[in-house]
Order: C-alpha cells, then sequence, then structure tokens
C-alpha cells in the first residue's frame, strides 16, 4: 500500500491526484489551512478507498511549525513513498508592485516554504533510499514577464532548487518531478475571465502527474503543448522580448 | 465569477447570467449582484432541457465542484454525497460494491442535486416511483444562511418542496441516498416488438409485473395502422458477472462542433424511424447488457444535442392519465406524425402509482410520452395544441424538459404550486419560475 503525503491538500490539482491514489488504496496523510475543507477532502478519499487519511491543519507559511508537521507525517503515515507539494498562491501583481510585503508573502509561500519542507523530508527519502517528491512549479517560472514576474522568480528560484535536489538525490534512488501546469480552471484562477483552448481541468493535470510520477520524468509540462509554447517563448531574444507586452 | 457559459441540454433558449462557482459545502452563499431583484439558482450539469436550470439576469451557483462523497455505509447502501457528484462518479463508487442507483434517469451526466431538484424518474417507475422516494436526508443552505437538515420527519415540508422544487427552495449542498442491491453491472434486456399502441399497452401490463424496467421506443413518424408501432424494452437486473473490457465515464464518440442547420428534419426523422423499427428483424431479443448501454445509450455520444444546430431544440414530455388518457394518446401521437415535426427518440412508458415526497413531483399514473423537436418557428403551435390535450384529460407536463409552457397551463398541471411558492427561497429563482409562477389574471 503506497504512503503519500500531500501539502497543500485542498487545491484543485491536490484534491484530484488524491482522488487517483485513493481509488489505488494509498495510505494518505494531508496538510492544508482551512480544517472544514480538510475534513471534507479527507471523508471523500476514505469513501472512493483510501486505506486511511490522516490530516493536519497548518498554514504552510509558518515555518517554524514545519518540524512538527514533519512529524506529524511521519507517524500519520507507515513508511512514506510519495510527496506531493501542491500549496502555492497566484498573487496580484499590482500589488506587489506597490508592496514589498506583498511580494515577499508571496515568494515565502511559493517558495521559502517549499525549500523549509523538503529539506528533512527529502533526508527522510534519502535514509530509505527511495521514494518520489513531486513539486507542483509552473510554467510563469520559465521566463520574467512584466504580468506575473514575482510569482515567476519564486517558481524559478523553485525549479532551480529542485534541480539541485534531483542531482543530489539521484544516487539514492529518489526521484524527483517539477510539474509545471499552463492554465488550470481552479479555484486560483477562478477571477481570470478570459477561457479559451489554453485552459485544462484539474483532473486532466492530475492524470499527468501520476503518469509522470510513475514513469519517473524530470519535468513534465501540463498539457504537453505548453512545453512547445515555452520552448519559443524562452527562445525570445532579451532584447525582443523586454519590449513585448506578455 | 467564471466565464463559462451555462447552457440546457436543449440550447433553447439561451441567455446571459452570470455564474459563480461553488467550491465548499461549508462555505456561505455569495451575493446575487448588485442589481435589484438579482437572484441566485443551482446549477448542476445542465442537463435539464429548458429553462429551470436558467437565471436571466440573475447568477448560477455552479455546484460541479461540489464532488465529494461524505460518507458510504457499504452494508447498508447509504451514501451521503456532495450535490454536485455526478450520478456517472457514483455507479463508479458504488457498482462494484454491489449497489445502484435505485432511480436513474437517461443520462448519467446529471448530477444528484439535479436529479432531486427535478425528482427525475426512470424506466423502473411502476417499481421504485422517483428519485426522491429514495433520499433519506439533505441539507438546504438558504440565502437567510441557515442550514436545515431535511429529511420526511424533520423540516418535512421543505423536505417535500426541495424534492422536485427545482432549485428554488435554497442550495442542497448534500444529499443522502439509499441504494439498491444488485449482483453486478449487467442487465438482461428483452426486446419485443409491436406494431400500435393498444399493442404497447398490454405489453405494459403483461411485463410491469415482471420486469423492474420497462420503457418503449415508438415511431412517432408513422401513421394509419402503424401509428403507435415501436419497441418495448424490458429488463432486469442480472447476476452474471461482466467479463467485457472496462468500461468508461466519457463518451466514446462525440458530435465535435455544431452544424449550422438542424441535422433533424423531415426527410432524417422519417429514414431513421423506419430503418429504427426495422433493424430488430425478429419479434423478440433477449441480450445480456452492460449497465451503462442499457441506461445511457445517448452518453456514448457526446454533446448529442449539437445536431440539432444553433437553435437547439424542444423536448416534450407529457403525462396522461387514466383511460382517458390511453384514447388520448392516439391522438396525440397522430396530430405529431400529422404535423411533420418529430423525433429520433420518441419515448412511451407506463408510469406506476408510488407517489413521491416531492410536493412539485411530475409523474403521476398514467402514460407519458417523451419526444424532442429541433427548434423551428411551428413546433411552438404543435406542443401548444399538445398542451390543451394533457390538460383536457387532467395531465401535466414536465418542467425539466420544458422552455415554453404557459403559466395557465403549469398551474394546471401542478395544482400545489401556491402551496410550493411558500416554500422558495426569497433570495432565490429561475426563468422557469417567473414564467409560469405568478398569478394568472
Amino acid at each position: 500500500m503506497s504512503q503519500v503525503l500531500i501539502l497543500g491538500a485542498t487545491s484543485a490539482i491536490a484534491q484530484a491526484v488524491a482522488r487517483r491514489y485513493a481509488e489505488q488504496g494509498a495510505n494518505l496523510f494531508l496538510v492544508a489551512r482551512d480544517a472544514e475543507r480538510l475534513d471534507a477532502v479527507a471523508d471523500d478519499l476514505v469513501v472512493r478507498g483510501a486505506a486511511g487519511a490522516g490530516v493536519l491543519v497548518a498554514d504552510l507559511t509558518d515555518l517554524d511549525r514545519h518540524p512538527e508537521i514533519v512529524a506529524a507525517a511521519l507517524d500519520g503515515l507507515s513508511g512514506l513513498d510519495t510527496i506531493l507539494i501542491a500549496h502555492g498562491v497566484l498573487p496580484d501583481q499590482d500589488a506587489c508592485e506597490q508592496s514589498a510585503r506583498e511580494a515577499l508573502h508571496s515568494i515565502d509561500v511559493n517558495f521559502l516554504s517549499v525549500v523549509s519542507l523538503l529539506t528533512p523530508l527529502a533526508n527522510q527519502l534519502a535514509d530509505r533510499k527511495a521514494g518520489a517528491i513531486a513539486v507542483i512549479s509552473s510554467v510563469a517560472g520559465d521566463r520574467g514577464r512584466q504580468s506575473n514576474y514575482i510569482y515567476g522568480a519564486a517558481k524559478s528560484g523553485l525549479d532551480t532548487f529542485l534541480e539541485g535536489l534531483r542531482n543530489r538525490l539521484f544516487k539514492s534512488g529518489v526521484h524527483v518531478l517539477t510539474i509545471k501546469p499552463g492554465f488550470v480552471a481552479t479555484p486560483m484562477t477562478a477571477h481570470i475571465p478570459e477561457r479559451g483552448a489554453l485552459w485544462a481541468q484539474p483532473e486532466d493535470i492530475a492524470a499527468g502527474i501520476i503518469k509522470a510520477i510513475e514513469k519517473r520524468r524530470n519535468v513534465v509540462y501540463l498539457p504537453s503543448f505548453w512545453a512547445l509554447i515555452m520552448l519559443i517563448i524562452r527562445s525570445i531574444p532579451e532584447s525582443i522580448f523586454k519590449r513585448l507586452s506578455l | 465569477m467564471a466565464a463559462s457559459i451555462y447552457r440546457s441540454w436543449g440550447g433553447f433558449p439561451q441567455i446571459d447570467q452570470r455564474g459563480e462557482p461553488l467550491v465548499w459545502r461549508t462555505d456561505p452563499l455569495p451575493g446575487a449582484g448588485d442589481e435589484e431583484d438579482a437572484s441566485l439558482l443551482p446549477f448542476g450539469n445542465g442537463r435539464s432541457y429548458g429553462d429551470v436550470c436558467l437565471n436571466r439576469g440573475g447568477t448560477v451557483l455552479d455546484t460541479r465542484a461540489l464532488d465529494r462523497f461524505i460518507r458510504f455505509d457499504r452494508e447498508q447502501g447509504i451514501i451521503r454525497c456532495e450535490s454536485g457528484v455526478l450520478l456517472a462518479a457514483l455507479l463508479h463508487l458504488v457498482v462494484p460494491a454491489g449497489w445502484f442507483l435505485p432511480v436513474s434517469p437517461g443520462t448519467r451526466y446529471a448530477t444528484v442535486g439535479g436529479a432531486l431538484a427535478n425528482d427525475v424518474h426512470g424506466k423502473n417507475h411502476h417499481y421504485a416511483g422517483t428519485f426522491g422516494c429514495h433520499v433519506t436526508a439533505l441539507e438546504l443552505l438558504r440565502s437567510d444562511g441557515s442550514r436545515l437538515v431535511c429529511t420526511p420527519e424533520e423540516n418535512s415540508e421543505l423536505f417535500g418542496a426541495t424534492i422536485g422544487g427545482m432549485g428554488l427552495t435554497g442550495l442542497v449542498t448534500w444529499v443522502e441516498l439509499q441504494l439498491r442491491r444488485v449482483q453486478g453491472a449487467l442487465l438482461k434486456e428483452e426486446s419485443v416488438k409491436f406494431s400500435n399502441l393498444n399493442e404497447f399497452f398490454r405489453l405494459s401490463e403483461l411485463s410491469d409485473g415482471n420486469f423492474e424496467y420497462t420503457v418503449a421506443w415508438v415511431d412517432c413518424v408513422s401513421r394509419g395502422d402503424s401509428l403507435g408501432r415501436g419497441l418495448f424494452a424490458r429488463a432486469n437486473h442480472d447476476s452474471s458477472d461482466y467479463t467485457g473490457r472496462e468500461r468508461s465515464d466519457k463518451p466514446s464518440v462525440s458530435v465535435p462542433f455544431c452544424p449550422p442547420v438542424s441535422l433533424v428534419n423531415r426527410w432524417s426523422l422519417k429514414a431513421f424511424n423506419a430503418f429504427y423499427y426495422a433493424r430488430q428483424r425478429e419479434r423478440k431479443r433477449v441480450r445480456t447488457l452492460h449497465y451503462q448501454s442499457f441506461f445511457y445509450p445517448l452518453d456514448s455520444i457526446g454533446n448529442w444535442n449539437r445536431i440539432y444546430g444553433p437553435k437547439g431544440m424542444l423536448q416534450y414530455q407529457c403525462v396522461l392519465p387514466g383511460d382517458d388518457g390511453r384514447t388520448m394518446m392516439h391522438e396525440m401521437l397522430s396530430t405529431i406524425a400529422g404535423s411533420g415535426n418529430g423525433s429520433f427518440l420518441a419515448v412511451l412508458k407506463v408510469f406506476g402509482d408510488k407517489s413521491s415526497p416531492g410536493m412539485m413531483s411530475f409523474p403521476r399514473p398514467g402514460v407519458t410520452l417523451a419526444l424532442d423537436f429541433p427548434n423551428r418557428p411551428d413546433v411552438f403551435r404543435l406542443l401548444d395544441r399538445l398542451d390543451a390535450m394533457t390538460r383536457e384529460v387532467g395531465g401535466a407536463v414536465y418542467p425539466a424538459k420544458d422552455a415554453r409552457m404557459s403559466a395557465e397551463s403549469f398551474q394546471a398541471y401542478f395544482p400545489a404550486w401556491r402551496e410550493f411558492a411558500e416554500h422558495i427561497d426569497p433570495g432565490f429563482s429561475s426563468s422557469f419560475w417567473r414564467r409560469v409562477g405568478g398569478e394568472v389574471l
């Protein structure tokens, strides 16, 4: 029975991934900020077939609580096979430009909290010489754009951190997956009015994540056409890129 | 606010409304908007045909993310889930555990909340009544912020008003349902050819005692001696194991785009109906079928409603009670066949006498006919004529499929409407209700 830890378990993508693990009979441990929501997700997973769904209510930006969270997760699971890190915020770019506090908060949630959590968790897996770490990053980390570069900078830092971690853990047999979803129809993006062919459903992203973990992929764009879009965007020379309004 | 487009399955009427996605059942209701009289209306998966799920100028509460299960007693077959759970998802969970929906409509892409709000029925109405007969409890979130658990004993009036209440009594956050035991995913079906309406009634009488599911497809184009010919399907759950391939929850093929005009016309109808009747050569054919093929043949074609073109279609389903109803059904089929309008899928069934707890429930003892028409100007006149026939014998028309009945007709069909109106949440309304729920002068 696989042992799965999900941080940010009430996010739409995390829920969709967790349902797939639940249907396979996995034992899950879930961490999120809101107790009622977390319970709703946990009950759902148990009905769908999870062997168990332990919960811990925590604000993941509270770095001081991280040792406690890691201990509770290890206590709630029998072993640890897969870690999914799914928490994050999409900050208001205008607010970030006006307030350094806003900007730093976004960096805290999207980058620092992950470094703080994965440092002890990665060591756990390294000791066991097995397991997978899957982290939801974003296509926004591939290039700094005026419309969301604070978010993008945090995700870009995250990508580099994961790249290094992957390199370090390779010899221990621990797999590190960087997930780069494009536009996903979730509550985090519900305020964005334009929807079109580029938008994907959380269930589709979840299917891609499970497959990428199984195939031990390193970096995946989801849906996969984003790999091509971002390849083009990354290859635009900076002298031109800086003039564009993307 | 999401920019998703909210349409009903018939594609008529097409109106402007805001959608507000709901994600957590514990959250309060959102505001209805800035306009005066702006109201709320729950929206499931848009499988009702007309305007019961639409709210022009107001807000629809998109419940599709309220898709969590809450508990499932695998011994007793009692399941509690959020109202946005699709029947398909529920079946996916409960069939392997030896349970089935006690009542299923003709699509598994409806939500549990939608099935409740329209008090849907199925091919086993004579055996099991409506969906609402099997609801053991529900939670209602009202616009004053109150949350009421309603059961046949507790808040029983609101329970009765909410079953078949078209979403108007508040938001149903969760539903608890008593499932029905099955041995597996299969049904044993007999398809019997009948050559006219009297034969249909005879087959119904002979079959309803021995078969849990009975329904007939009727050729609605043929006239004269062949008036009301068709195929009578009767089935029971089967105990043999399903050994075929794993079934998908998604359609296998899809209508990829909406053609500029309806593909359903006089000629295609005539050809299809004749072909469909002639396809079964023998008088009786026996098959063992997966439940998806038996209950949801149309679900295997994604977006099948697109064949009706951009103007959409109008569904019509009425029930005609008693002996007068049987006689009137002859006249009705003859009127439809004579009009040149018609339907690929015209369905006949005799409802049983099991009554629903739903105050506004549609089914009642009698014969029911359901069919769909491409949206053309002359269809409205035809449907008014059918309404007059239905009223003459004291029948009713199904709100879940309606986009055009008059307030007078509605109030004649549903005499409890005034009592029902007292239970409507003051913050909720719908295009349908504003059309039919006012005092007729």
